[in-house]
């Protein structure tokens, strides 16, 4: 039995309007009336701050096993907690990649260890990721797997992509998948436009994107298969997602921070934080995703965090890694988004918490009696100047270096586990 | 969010450090460029070909990819300004041996080199470079990748206002496969820039590359039109293997489309300059006879090439030992 009372906060849930500040009781895993608690264990003062649901983040590379000098699950975890991220949906795409459900018991192990963040893998949705042989989808849904995922490489053959979605269809798996036609985005390293005829770097043409998005479309349509995108970027895609869901299509799509605040534009002078893939597009895609944000058509923004060793960048762009360190600051920047948009910060924790829990089956948290206790408590009104090397990810690749950002994260309670950020 | 806006082409004075790019330079220094090519060019005819701006300085030339003509330019351009020259054939060094482009840098540096003249397959190579080597250094871009050749497009602009003067008076067009073309893309920043009246680009869809119009440039896919009436054309070089994919099906169809032939060039004014950056493919994108005709200036390009890369290569030092000398690095 452990309990935290938390005093004077200003709740900020998609799921209440309350504004007044009020207590909230947390006994084990659970928030109960605060009344009930006489005697809690922890109590905290909320003066100033703000609780929100624990944002959940729909695609984050963790890089262990397989790529430890580049993050691990214990370092992400922790970068997770300080911008206010309490679940975290990892990529397969570890060495070896997910596809066998001893990985998972590995990452499982190894989060529970670390004790910050929580970790939802994702299942490769082909062994090794080739591509071609479908892994133990059933099994790896068993062993935790919240779905699966074809991480950053694209499903080539359309035959093969087929016969997936009905696999995973009959054991209703859900497919997160990154829309990206590989004949097109081949060797590309940045949005094809007017900048990248500039620069002389490889284009990846918003083409790439929306090839594969009419033909993942079409074959779940056909298939039943119940499919989320991952990361899509260009307003084209944007409609293409629109259309998909008029016609009554069971689609989900997010988009990452990153696409949301940065533009090719930011690319120039050739600056490899900014080299991602799927690519930073124009500012006239970037509104596109801005609008779709505002009406619904996207279902939830995620950071795309992929924390990179210093050497990764220390070349010239087209010679370095794609990615861009984000779990630190997710928080932060979703406030600067709110900022930048006027959309209000409510729906925004909406589109990283409740409907990123709704897409992967899980139950949304609302700051109200009965819920699970996953909970954020930030300053909202607490200016910093963003430090990379600060960053608690062992990623310091971030193209936000030196940006004045708004709102920290104080404490974090997971499962009714509070655990205070030393901020 | 916006890229830091200081031009790390240039010193805090304005003067130019790095020679990178042509894209953000202006007017004034792609003439002082021009102006003080001139005077080099002068040297050139003279028997005694030395000047000693560069003496006790250690240029190294860092060919990352193949090249003679670029190399050996930029190497008689150092010793007419008295430099010691240092020749890495990096392409057979310790690259090959896992050495990062970095460390490769830093060992150069520690060898006490001035100058380091840079060409490399990536795009965005040579300012990766200045942006990591230490401030008494210069560098000068010698082509990345498809990005940029600025001296190569300094050269060009030596030429045209050698035989033709005022560029406010020009139509100029440059043809063939822009897409992968460094040169193009710092000929058309420079023709821009120093005030072309029309400047044409003409080519097949696939060598063109995306919104190259926003760029103040016309975009001809008919070679005829695009020629008609021009003072200069510029053909490029179409590599060979541009031909086996599905860019273009063959030499045969694209030298009837696109290769300047004497029957062609009637249709550019008659006292137009044809020029080429070399090295040419006769019977692929210009036929032999255009290019050895009387119209060709393009053995005299390679002759304006060393007082052009003279030219960079002192403006560049020059600032450097100015801000030395002003206690800028202490």
């Amino acid at each position: 039995m452990s309990s935290v009372r938390i005093d004077n906060i200003r709740l900020l849930d998609p799921s209440t309007d309350t504004e007044a500040p009020v207590s909230l009781g947390i006994r084990d895993a659970l928030i109960v009336d605060s009344d009930t608690l006489t005697q809690p264990d922890t109590v905290i003062d909320g003066s100033g701050l703000t609780a929100c649901p624990g944002l959940i983040d729909l695609y984050a590379r963790l890089r262990e096993p397989g790529h430890e000098k580049k993050g691990t699950i214990a370092s992400e975890t922790r970068a997770a907690l300080h911008g206010g991220v309490t679940s975290v949906v990892c990529s397969p795409d570890t060495d070896p990649v997910i596809d066998e459900s001893a990985t998972v018991e590995l990452i499982n192990r190894r989060a529970a260890d670390a004790g910050a963040a929580r970790v939802l893998p994702l299942a490769a949705l082909t062994q090794k990721l080739d591509g071609q042989q479908i892994s133990e989808l059933a099994t790896l849904r068993d062993a935790g797997c919240v779905a699966a995922s074809n991480a950053d490489k694209p499903i080539a053959n359309a035959a093969v992509l087929r016969s997936i979605m009905e696999y995973a269809a009959t054991f209703d798996i859900r497919l997160h998948l990154v829309a990206q036609e590989a004949s097109l985005s081949n060797n590309g390293v940045m949005h094809e436009g007017f900048n990248s005829t500039r620069m002389g770097l490889i284009g990846i043409p918003v083409a790439a994107e929306s090839v594969a998005l009419g033909m993942i479309m079409e074959l779940a349509g056909q298939t039943g298969a119940s499919v989320h995108f991952s990361r899509i970027t260009s307003a084209r895609g944007i409609d293409l997602i629109r259309d998909a869901k008029h016609r009554g299509l069971p689609v989900t799509a997010d988009t990452s921070i990153n696409h949301l605040l940065l533009t090719d534009n930011d690319t120039l002078g050739f600056n490899s934080l900014c080299h991602v893939v799927p690519p930073l597009r124009s500012p006239r895609d970037q509104q596109a995703l801005r609008d779709a944000i505002a009406d619904g058509t996207l279902d939830a923004i995620c950071t795309d965090h992929a924390p990179l060793d210093p050497d990764s960048k220390l070349a010239p762009f087209p010679a370095t890694s794609p990615g861009i360190s984000g779990l630190d600051i997710f928080l932060p920047l979703l406030i600067k988004l709110a900022d930048e948009t006027a959309l209000p910060l409510r729906k925004l924790i909406r589109l990283a918490s409740r409907n990123p829990a709704q897409i992967i089956g899980r139950e949304p948290v609302r700051l109200q009696a009965g819920s699970v206790a996953d909970i954020v408590l930030f300053d909202a009104e607490e200016s910093f100047i963003c430090n990379s090397a600060e960053f608690v990810s062992k990623g310091h690749n971030s193209p936000y270096h030196g940006l004045s950002l708004r709102g920290r994260v104080k404490h974090c309670i997971i499962d009714g586990k509070h655990l205070p950020l030393g901020v | 969010m916006n890229s830091p806006a200081h031009d790390i082409q240039l010193d805090s004075q304005g003067k130019l450090r790095h020679f990178l790019s042509v894209e953000t330079l202006n007017r004034e220094i792609l003439t002082q460029i021009l102006d003080t090519a001139e005077n080099f060019a002068g040297i050139n005819d003279k028997a005694i070909k030395k000047v000693p701006l560069l003496r006790g300085k250690t240029v190294a030339n860092l060919f990352f990819e193949n090249s003679t003509r670029t190399r050996t330019t930029f190497e008689l351009a150092a010793k007419r300004l008295s430099a010691d020259v240092l020749n890495v054939s990096m392409s057979t060094s310790s690259t090959k041996k896992g050495e990062t482009l970095l460390d490769t840098l830093r060992n150069l540096e520690a060898m006490q080199c001035d100058m380091f003249v840079v060409r490399h397959q990536d795009s965005g190579a040579a300012h990766f470079i200045a942006q990591h080597v230490a401030p008494h250094i210069n560098v000068i871009n010698a082509g990345d990748g498809r990005h940029a050749h600025p001296t190569q497009a300094m050269l060009d602009m030596f030429t045209i206002r050698h035989y033709k003067g005022d560029f406010s008076k020009l139509r100029v067009a440059v043809v063939g496969d822009i897409a992968h073309s460094r040169v193009a893309r710092s000929q058309l920043h420079a023709l821009r820039t120093l005030g072309t009246k029309e400047i044409r680009v003409a080519g097949p869809k696939t060598l063109i590359p995306s919104e190259l119009d926003h760029l103040g440039v016309k975009v001809y896919t008919d070679f005829d039109s695009a020629l008609d009436g021009v003072d200069v054309v510029i053909m490029l070089r179409l590599q060979t293997e541009r031909m086996k994919g599905a860019l273009l099906p063959s030499a045969d169809e694209y030298y009837a489309r696109y290769g300047l032939t004497t029957e062609r060039l009637k249709l550019a004014a008659p006292d137009a300059i044809v020029m080429h950056p070399g090295p040419t493919n006769r019977g692929i994108e210009i036929e032999g006879l255009v290019a050895d005709g009387p119209q060709s200036v393009i053995l005299q390009q390679v002759t304006f090439g060393i007082a052009v890369r003279m030219a960079v290569m002192s403006l560049a030092i020059s600032s450097t030992e100015i801000s030395q000398a002003q206690g800028k690095f202490a």
